[in-house]
């Protein structure tokens, strides 16, 4: 087996979140938004993350791309810690991994022109390209993701969602990257974009052996797109898995919910389909539930979990998080 | 045949030269030039500023010799007059009027013009760092300026002209101390919202240096907020400068701005010699509406949601 691109082991974002009225210096309260979560990422595969919102996988994405500060754990890329670098050493490695955004027009800088914001990558580690090389660069990887080469000179704002988070996939391509982080990329955009989106995904992660982590809260989406899944909530990882498989036999209690919880398009279905909703909100990330953070709301706790945080076991390929799953945990609940 | 059409348009599509697009800057030119107000106000800004520059060509006369034939009689015949070259009439000392506010304005408008041009560049670039940077770095250097803006000002640059003596360049340093301070909270207000915009992150994650993301990013995004509060800060800045020189203490003789005029139109005013006060009072005004109407007019051109 070889080396994984990236590994990521018991990864912590803590936020300080200053409370209203405190005084300076009163320490701020911690919001725990990833806690001790591991993923490994090898070349050419897709890693799908799902989870609600904030369940923190934004956060995990960010700090591997380097935005967010981890405050515990080791990031590796091909063995090197990404988190101890200098920020020098850091812009380096910047060009192995790129990232795709959510909302596609804000990602763009709305007084730059298109082929600068596709070329920016480019200029800010190869600054002596010269410019016709840059141009045709540009162009090309234009061309690549579906968008008219002549387009170059136009502003973000002429174009509609789905070009722009062409325009976004190309400005992260440029540089050839190992790795997409690709965070919600079709959320914001309807339907009929989507899939376009996600095929050019595909088409480029054949083309350019390129492994992507995909970050969304719909599953039908990941599903479609991913080798290897991951679910999260509240800032932990609680079942990991190839992704045909956790979908047609989900262990982890939330898994299922989350998997009962998706629509079939077929009204006749639907309607006989048992759906059975998780009770309650998800808990205040600043006071978690102690032991188990899913026992407010699952189906099957027991008094143990208040006290016991469940253990990551490794069972095949498959990584789960609840003492009980999967043999005590029923059928679709 | 209509296949073929098709495709070739297709092929010269994607072959053919670059299509141009409109950059929001060219969005907001064309709806400035749509606001018929402020399109006047930057026609009069026009002719204030030619005639600050070619004024004096125009003048009969320096803006230094007295008419030693007026001098006596000032009120009586000192007034506006074709015949004898003093267009605007002449001061009490019996100097032309015309080149004197020529002289005035050239000032006054430098003074106005030096005060924004500091705020912009030093106040966008200050507020853009704390902003941009944020912690402890943001919360000393926005403490920084809450300080400097508590001291009353005007006090101290009264200070400054009295203990450093009056003069233009003491009075561009006083007013550029000061200018900034507004602006660079402005700024980092801005920058503040502008740097959690995803684009920002984005270069953030590519790599891109801290200075560089705050030229090339935040900066450009906030130049519409400043820009127009810098043409609103130019009147602010002449009537400022006029003030400290109607107090007396702005420019000195034999310089002079509009404000030191007004002021000695001003205490002639009794005799009756009101072309003294009107001619430099009339150019103050326009200028300043003219200024207050292209500064209305680039916010709405600028910001076209926020009407």
């Amino acid at each position: 087996m070889n080396q994984p691109l990236l590994e990521a082991t018991d990864v912590e974002v803590i936020f300080p979140v200053a409370g209203r009225g405190d005084w300076p210096w009163t320490p701020p309260r911690k919001l725990r938004a990833v806690s001790g979560v591991s993923v490994t990422v090898n070349e050419g595969e897709t890693l799908g993350i799902v989870g609600e919102s904030g369940s923190g996988k934004s956060t995990l994405a960010r700090a591997i791309i380097g935005t967010v500060k981890a405050s515990d754990g080791r990031i590796l890329w091909k063995g090197d810690d990404l988190i101890g670098m200098t920020p020098e050493t850091r812009r380096a490695h910047a060009k192995d991994f790129q990232m795709v955004f959510q909302d596609p027009l804000a990602a763009l800088n709305p007084r730059m022109t298109v082929g600068q914001i596709i070329a920016e990558p480019l200029t800010t580690h190869f600054p002596n390209t010269p410019k016709g090389e840059v141009r045709e660069k540009v162009q090309e990887i234009m061309e690549k993701v579906g968008l008219l080469p002549n387009l170059v000179n136009r502003y973000p704002h002429e174009f509609s969602g789905g070009q722009c988070q062409r325009i976004g996939i190309a400005r992260a391509l440029i540089l050839r990257p190992k790795l997409l982080i690709c965070d919600e990329p079709v959320s914001a955009l309807d339907v009929s974009v989507q899939a376009q989106v996600i095929n050019l995904l595909k088409d480029i992660q054949q083309e350019f052996r390129l492994a992507i982590i995909f970050i969304a809260h719909d599953l039908s989406v990941v599903r479609h797109v991913s080798d290897r899944i991951a679910v999260m909530y509240l800032g932990r990882l609680v079942e990991e898995g190839p992704g045909k498989e956790l979908i047609s036999d989900p262990w982890h209690p939330y898994t299922k919910a989350l998997i009962a919880s998706v629509p079939v398009p077929d009204p006749e279905v639907e309607r006989g389909r048992h759906r059975a909703a998780l009770p309650g909100e998800l808990p205040s990330p600043l006071a978690p539930p102690s032991g188990c953070v899913f026992r407010t709301r699952c189906p099957v706790a027991r008094d143990s979990c208040t006290e016991i945080v469940p253990e990551r076991r490794k069972e095949g390929t498959r990584m789960i998080a609840c003492p009980f799953a999967p043999e005590e945990v029923p059928i679709g609940n | 045949m209509a296949l073929i059409v098709g495709r070739s348009i297709a092929d010269e599509l994607r072959n053919g030269e670059a299509v141009q697009g409109r950059s929001l800057w060219q969005d907001a030119r064309a709806r400035f030039f749509r606001n018929r107000a402020a399109t006047t106000g930057l026609v009069v800004l026009f002719l204030v500023g030619c005639f600050a520059l070619f004024g004096q060509h125009l003048a009969a006369w320096s803006n230094e010799d007295i008419d030693w034939n007026l001098l006596g009689s000032v009120e009586e015949l000192g007034g506006p007059n074709w015949e004898n070259g003093h267009y605007f009439g002449v001061d009490e000392l019996g100097r032309d009027l015309f080149a004197r506010t020529v002289q005035g304005t050239q000032v006054s408008l430098m003074v106005g013009i030096v005060g924004a041009l500091v705020s912009v560049v030093i106040g966008t670039l200050y507020g853009a760092t704390a902003g941009f940077i944020g912690g402890r770095v943001d919360g000393a250097m926005m403490r920084t300026v809450d300080i400097l803006m508590s001291i009353p000002y005007m006090f101290v640059l009264i200070l400054m002209l009295v203990v450093f003596g009056r003069s233009l360049l003491m009075l561009f340093i006083g007013i550029g101390l000061i200018s900034w301070l507004d602006m660079a909270r402005i700024a980092r207000g801005q920058t503040l919202s502008i740097k959690n915009k995803e684009f920002v992150e984005a270069a953030v994650a590519t790599g891109v240096r801290p200075l560089t993301i705050i030229l090339r990013h935040i900066v450009p995004n906030l130049l519409g907020v400043v820009i127009v509060y810098a043409t609103l800060l130019v009147p602010s800045m002449i009537i400022y400068e006029s003030f400290i020189s109607f107090l007396g203490l702005g420019v000195q003789e034999p310089n002079t701005s509009w404000g030191a005029l007004i002021n000695s139109g001003a205490s002639q005013m009794q005799y009756g010699t009101l072309w003294q006060i009107g001619f430099p009072l009339f150019f103050f005004v326009i200028t300043l509406f003219a200024f207050f109407f292209v500064g209305d007019g680039l916010r709405d051109a600028l910001d076209p949601k926020d009407r």
